[in-house]
């Protein structure tokens, strides 16, 4: 069982931002928690490390000249990839030459972390937005992390994708906290019964194996809200648009749970 | 002024009804370009979609499952022995093989599938959403199909012809490339080939993480939730 590989030289809090199943909201996420902890007064950089599918910039409405495809072939410096964003924060985004990444070949894995060895020393917290699903890429990136949230809905397939996540992770790379945020929920506490419910199933079946047993740590819930809908259409920041709606608040009250 | 003179015979030529509409109008120019893209899309000899109509298929299938998982199934399949054919009763002969397979391979797909002739007696079917248990199903119909049904070659000369096919199905959530995709399922149509011919073979499943049992808990009614802060500080 191997340690994740974290890089040595770094400042930043590392969190990767996972989900066993696409499409639960992982970016909005990212994003959105972004903003409410550079709020905090946090410095804070999201790297779209979803080398295949990266749409950071099609959340955000940023149109990228310069992103990690353009710095791992070597056009340009890290330093000009990195773009402030209108929530406070800033971004570096994979763009779309990234395609060719979504093998994991040692370069990919020597970029990857050169990029954040570079990063750490100037932000104080780093979100990696990873890809879904369990490929090599997604595992090497997350194992670059000090925490891990998965994001997950109460839809049952992206629940057991979220399941299958945490089995993973515990497994491969010795994670025995791991942080839950449960989007989409339609009452409160629905949130609070799935880690409840997936707590329950990682004690009979994850931790027995293990030498130590694995903990789900909830983060928190973001209600189903006809706002992130429209922040979404608007190709805006759920925080920066409509900041006193529900999911907003629940945004800010997750960034809170973190940094506590 | 425009020379359609070669345009219009090659539609002749392919069976293509000419343009509707008065001759050298916007509609007629549009139907003249229609039949002309499609013409480009075609394998002449099979009438299935050709080389790069499939791999811009294929590309836009990938494209989709990566971002909506649902399952697709590429399926590769060559006819066995095919020079034989060639070398012993002539390319007439070989060319009615090519078409009868084509004729047996439609009729075992869905509207929505994609035949194609690749290569010589190379073809290759793309499935939108096909659920990885229905694989082998497809890919045995296909089999058994082009088996049972010798192809006329004379007036009074038939021969049995076989396939070999190859399956992969497209990533889910992960964005890969339409080569390593090809890639993929050429090297279970290899496997097919080497096993015995004849044969259809898969790209072994990925093993479930997530057995009955671990989902019957997981769905179960729910536990009361006993999480504790306390916990934050432990893995500070």
């Amino acid at each position: 069982m191997s340690e994740a590989a974290t890089p040595r030289t770094q400042r930043a809090r590392i969190t990767a931002i996972t989900s066993g199943k696409g499409g639960v909201g992982k970016t909005f996420v990212s994003a959105n928690l972004a903003a409410a902890l550079a709020k905090r007064g946090e410095r804070v950089l999201v790297l779209d490390a979803d080398l295949g599918l990266a749409n950071l910039d099609v959340v955000l409405n940023l149109y990228p000249k310069i992103t990690l495809h353009d710095v791992f072939t070597g056009k340009h410096r890290l330093e000009d990839a990195i773009v402030p964003v209108a929530g406070g924060f800033s971004v570096l985004l994979a763009g779309s030459g990234m395609v060719e990444y979504s093998r994991l070949t040692p370069e990919v894995r020597d970029q990857l972390l050169a990029t954040i060895e570079a990063v750490t020393p100037r932000f104080d917290r780093v979100l990696l937005d990873t890809g879904a699903g369990i490929s090599d890429v997604v595992l090497y990136t997350v194992s670059l992390a000090h925490d891990v949230l998965v994001v997950t809905t109460p839809e049952p397939t992206a629940m057991t994708d979220a399941y299958a996540t945490i089995k993973v992770l515990a497994g491969t790379q010795g994670r025995r906290t791991l942080q839950l945020v449960v989007n989409q929920v339609l009452k409160p506490g629905e949130g609070r019964t799935i880690r409840g419910q997936l707590q329950q199933v990682i004690d009979r079946y994850v931790s027995p194996g293990l030498e130590a047993p694995v903990k789900l740590e909830f983060i928190g819930e973001v209600p189903v809200d006809p706002a992130v809908r429209e922040a979404v259409q608007k190709r805006q920041l759920l925080l920066e648009v409509f900041p006193g709606s529900p999911a907003a608040q629940a945004v800010l009250a997750l960034a809170a749970r973190l940094v506590s | 002024m425009l020379k359609l003179d070669v345009a219009l015979s090659l539609l002749r030529q392919s069976g293509h009804p000419p343009p509707s509409g008065e001759h050298g109008s916007t509609t007629w120019m549009q139907g003249l370009l229609d039949a002309l893209c499609e013409l480009s899309s075609r394998d002449a000899l099979t009438g299935l979609a050709n080389r790069r109509h499939f791999e811009m298929a294929l590309a836009r299938e990938m494209d989709r499952v990566a971002r909506a998982g649902e399952p697709a199934l590429l399926l590769m399949l060559d006819i066995d022995h095919f020079k034989r054919v060639n070398d012993s009763h002539g390319h007439a002969a070989g060319d009615l093989v090519l078409k009868a397979v084509s004729d047996a391979l439609l009729e075992c797909v869905r509207p929505m599938d994609t035949v194609a002739r690749i290569g010589g007696e190379e073809f290759a079917i793309v499935l939108p959403n096909c659920p990885p248990a229905f694989g082998p199903t497809v890919a045995e119909r296909v089999r058994t199909r082009v088996e049972r049904r010798p192809v006329a070659i004379g007036p009074s000369q038939k021969i049995s012809v076989t396939v070999s096919l190859g399956g992969a199905f497209a990533p889910q959530w992960v964005r890969s490339t339409v080569p390593l995709w090809l890639e993929r399922a050429d090297l279970q149509l290899y496997n097919a080939k080497t096993g015995g011919r004849n044969r259809a073979v898969f790209e072994p499943a990925a093993v479930s993480l997530v057995s009955a049992e671990e989902k019957g808990l997981l769905f179960s009614q729910p536990r009361p939730d006993d999480d504790t802060d306390d916990m934050r500080d432990a893995h500070a």
